[in-house]
């Protein structure tokens, strides 16, 4: 809620900013105090708020998972080990259904795009004052906490994603395999330049898509839940109960278009054309 | 939306991230997973092993059933049989022994009547010499008309 000093603009962009540190050219290393501090600290700044609940919440998972694996028995399953199994079978069913090749690496890859993504979505959910709130009482200005609304988080994915992408294709293609590949197609060996230039945007096109599309929609979602914010409070809930019921199914897609199309990706690199 | 080092650190912490699932989390679980379905397979294969042999030991069970059935008939059929030949071969022998007894009886009476008829026929000899010597009122010569009695006995 916005109180009476604070325009809407105001809220709205403190709102999309994140906490940063870096090097500012006048102020030194410090926290950047508003969206125009960080923009001139240039690359070599640190969203603390971003890195801090992905990882805060990537380690929840893998916690939660981890002990279920410990104690995990091939007998009757406890209700953990049944909600893990489900979601790991959910996993397993989607790669062998798209990935036709021998990988111990995609399917728990596939498991770690699916749940750390839908778990920083799924902050997205929670109302957006309350942790700022929270923070700015401590004394800290500025606290996104939903990560994927980051394009350093998605796009950090994503570019770890084109990595392996093009590990993959270089491991089981070679690197020749791969620029013939890259070069021979779709049109005849002559017109190999211009096959060269439409692969490799097709080639680029796939970790920007993967990141600008997780971006954006979790960004667009969360802009509608401040402006819904901007409303007087009693009546927030008639536009905000409708659109978080909604965002339910988004996070969970997102996640799950992220996962399936990583995996399609990875599919491709292994596969020979 | 600015870029700037996050994209890096969030892409170590993803990488360690998925080091972690594939080394700690994925294999046990699906390990689990696979044991828990191979136990099924058996499962299920020893109740169908199960149903097998019980449906087996049913169809034995009936053959012996109908075969020790068959064989009590058949023993009591013989047993039958056996009874009437016994019954059978008293009635005979039972027969055979009236018969013979009233073949003796019959014989005896034969005896009888012959040794009755014998006597009667030489007292009847006799009477007749006597009536005859009664008669004649003379000695009649027994040897000389013996013939002539002697016939007329045997005509009696």
């Amino acid at each position: 809620m916005a109180s009476g000093t604070v325009t809407s603009s105001e809220y709205i962009s403190h709102h999309l900013t994140n906490l940063t540190f870096g090097n500012h050219p006048e102020n030194g290393w410090s926290f950047a105090h508003g969206a125009q501090e960080a923009a001139e600290m240039g690359f070599w700044a640190i969203n603390v708020d971003t890195m801090l609940w992905s990882i805060g919440l990537g380690v929840l998972f893998l916690w939660f998972f981890r002990k279920v694996a410990t104690s995990v028995t091939s007998g009757v399953p406890g209700g953990a080990q049944n909600f893990v199994e489900t979601i790991i079978e959910f996993v397993d069913d989607n790669v062998k259904s798209i990935f036709h090749h021998k990988s111990p690496v995609i399917a728990p890859l596939a498991l770690t795009i699916f749940v750390w993504i839908f778990l920083m979505n799924l902050m997205d959910l929670v109302p957006i004052d309350w942790l700022p709130f929270v923070f700015a009482e401590m004394g800290v200005e500025y606290m996104k906490i939903v990560p994927t609304t980051d394009v350093n988080a998605t796009g950090g994915i994503a570019l770890s994603v084109f990595a392996l992408i093009l590990y993959y294709s270089i491991k089981q293609k070679g690197v020749s395999g791969f620029l013939k590949e890259l070069s021979f197609q779709p049109l005849p060996k002559i017109f190999a330049p211009f096959n060269l230039f439409l692969e490799l945007v097709g080639l680029l096109a796939k970790p920007v898509s993967l990141a600008l599309r997780l971006f954006g929609n979790m960004y667009a979602g969360e802009m509608i839940f401040i402006l819904i914010a901007l409303l007087p409070f009693w009546a927030q809930w008639v536009l905000s109960v409708p659109w978080a019921i909604f965002h339910i199914l988004i996070i969970t897609l997102q996640a799950f278009i992220f996962m399936v199309l990583t995996i399609v990706y990875l599919a491709m690199a292994h596969d020979d054309h | 939306m600015n870029i700037n080092l996050t994209i890096i650190g969030q892409a170590i912490a993803f990488f360690l991230f998925v080091v972690f699932c594939m080394k700690y989390v994925w294999p046990p679980i699906t390990g689990a997973l696979a044991e828990r379905k191979k136990k099924i397979a058996e499962g299920l294969d020893a109740a169908d092993r199960a149903e097998r042999d019980l449906k087996l030991a049913q169809e034995k069970a009936a053959d012996d059933m109908r075969s020790s059935k068959e064989e009590a008939a058949a023993i009591i059929e013989q047993a039958n049989k056996r009874a009437n030949q016994i019954v059978e071969e008293a009635k005979e022998q039972a027969r055979e022994e009236a018969n013979r007894v009233k073949a003796s009886a019959q014989a005896e009476l034969d005896q009888d009547v012959n040794r009755a008829k014998e006597t009667l026929r030489a007292q009847v000899g006799a009477l007749a010499i006597a009536g005859a010597e009664k008669i004649l009122e003379a000695s009649v010569d027994e040897k000389a008309h013996a013939k002539l009695v002697e016939k007329l006995a045997a005509e009696l």
